[in-house]
């Protein structure tokens, strides 16, 4: 059950400034290692990429990998030059892709 | 000589008062997401101490700045599953608690400042847990939920979680609150198990001091359903049992008449505490 990823970036910042961005996606990352009651696996189905991007430009990404536990918390520092949008986003193993974006003013 | 002693005196209350600052709880304020928290106020009349305190200011710093941050906060991501569960349909009837509620920020807020309080129907405190049961089961054709099972602590939170940073405040005039009060009061002076202890003797006795590494607080219960770091979201009578058990003694029900009596009396040694939930503690 992935629900509403969650978001923390500053509302505002002054030029040039390193922001702090917080970010939380609620996933079972289940890893394909365990096995349900009668023994059968369980299907891998994990957040495999996790992309920021800052008016198009990548300001950080990762893979990730089933080791990873649920409910990844990613934490991350960005400079801004400019006022934008912070555009956030997960891929799942299903093919779906959650999406989040956060607004900056810069002063 | 005069001043050497003068000196080992000062040195001696240093040393004590230091000793003493460890186990005192912290002097500190708390604000959660820009919502003021009031962590501690003066006591209703009739209370045991003058003051009435939060758990929030007897955990350790790195705890407390959790609880600082809804964001650090792991206990809301019980909270946004309650928010999920709060839109499912549930039963026959076809309706979620949406249905009938609508927006929880509106129509929950104060809920989780107020409860539990005077049911009618059954003679008896009603705290949110059991609420949500009567919605489910006479409103919208579904079953109740056990103890602690399918959501009941996520769902809890979600709605306590409304009424954050509102003072708590009991209606006692409602019903029989006042007797269920008494009783609540005497189940929580009452010794019990092979430890022959009562709420009292940690809580009030005390309170403030170390039991080995862990540090006792006056027992309030204005975060609950809390995040706890041993064992994640913990329903308040999941709580008392657990306190039960370490006493050694037989463990009450969840929501038997002891539990409900003891829930009503400890929400109102509270009073004026604003709702922490979910808090986190140790």
């Amino acid at each position: 059950m992935a629900s509403k990823p969650r978001i923390k970036v500053p509302k505002s910042a002054s030029a040039g400034e390193v922001i702090t961005i917080k970010t939380l996606i609620s996933h079972e990352m289940e890893s394909g290692q365990r096995k349900d009651k009668e023994g059968n696996p369980i299907p891998r189905r994990i957040i495999n990429k996790f992309t920021c991007a800052f008016e198009g430009a990548t300001v950080f990404e990762c893979d990730l990998d089933p080791a990873i536990s649920a409910n990844p918390y990613f934490e991350f520092n960005a400079k801004v030059a400019q006022s934008g949008t912070f555009k956030f986003t997960w891929v799942d193993d299903d093919g779906s892709v959650y999406e989040a974006e956060a607004p900056i003013e810069v002063k | 000589m005069k001043r050497l002693l003068i000196a080992g005196v000062a040195l001696a209350t240093g040393l004590a008062a230091t000793a003493g600052a460890i186990a005192d709880p912290v002097d500190d304020t708390l604000e959660i997401d820009g919502t003021p928290i009031v962590t501690r106020t003066a006591a209703p009349e009739g209370h045991p101490f003058d003051e009435v305190l939060s758990g929030w200011l007897f955990r350790e710093a790195e705890t407390r700045d959790v609880s600082r941050d809804s964001f650090e906060n792991p206990g809301m991501i019980a909270v946004e599953d309650g928010e999920t569960l709060w839109n499912t349909v549930m039963g026959s009837e076809g309706k979620s608690c949406a249905t009938c509620h609508d927006d929880a920020a509106v129509s929950m807020k104060g809920v989780g400042a107020s409860f539990p309080k005077w049911d009618a129907d059954s003679q008896k405190p009603i705290n949110v847990e059991l609420q949500i049961n009567k919605c489910l089961t006479e409103q919208m054709g579904a079953e109740a939920i056990g103890f602690n099972k399918k959501g009941q602590r996520e769902l809890t939170a979600y709605i306590k979680h409304q009424s954050l940073g509102m003072p708590v405040k009991l209606d006692l005039s409602e019903g029989e609150m006042q007797s269920w009060w008494d009783k609540g009061k005497d189940v929580y002076y009452a010794r019990t198990g092979q430890l022959n202890l009562a709420c009292a003797s940690c809580h009030e006795v005390a309170m403030g001091k170390m039991i080995r590494a862990d540090h006792l607080s006056q027992g309030q219960v204005n975060g609950f359903p809390t995040y706890r770091l041993k064992s994640g979201l913990t329903s308040l009578h999941q709580r008392f049992r657990g306190c039960i058990r370490d006493t050694r003694a037989e463990q009450p029900k969840a929501f038997s008449d002891d539990l409900m009596a003891l829930e009503t009396y400890v929400t109102w040694r509270g009073t004026g505490l604003s709702v922490e939930t979910p808090a986190v503690r140790q």
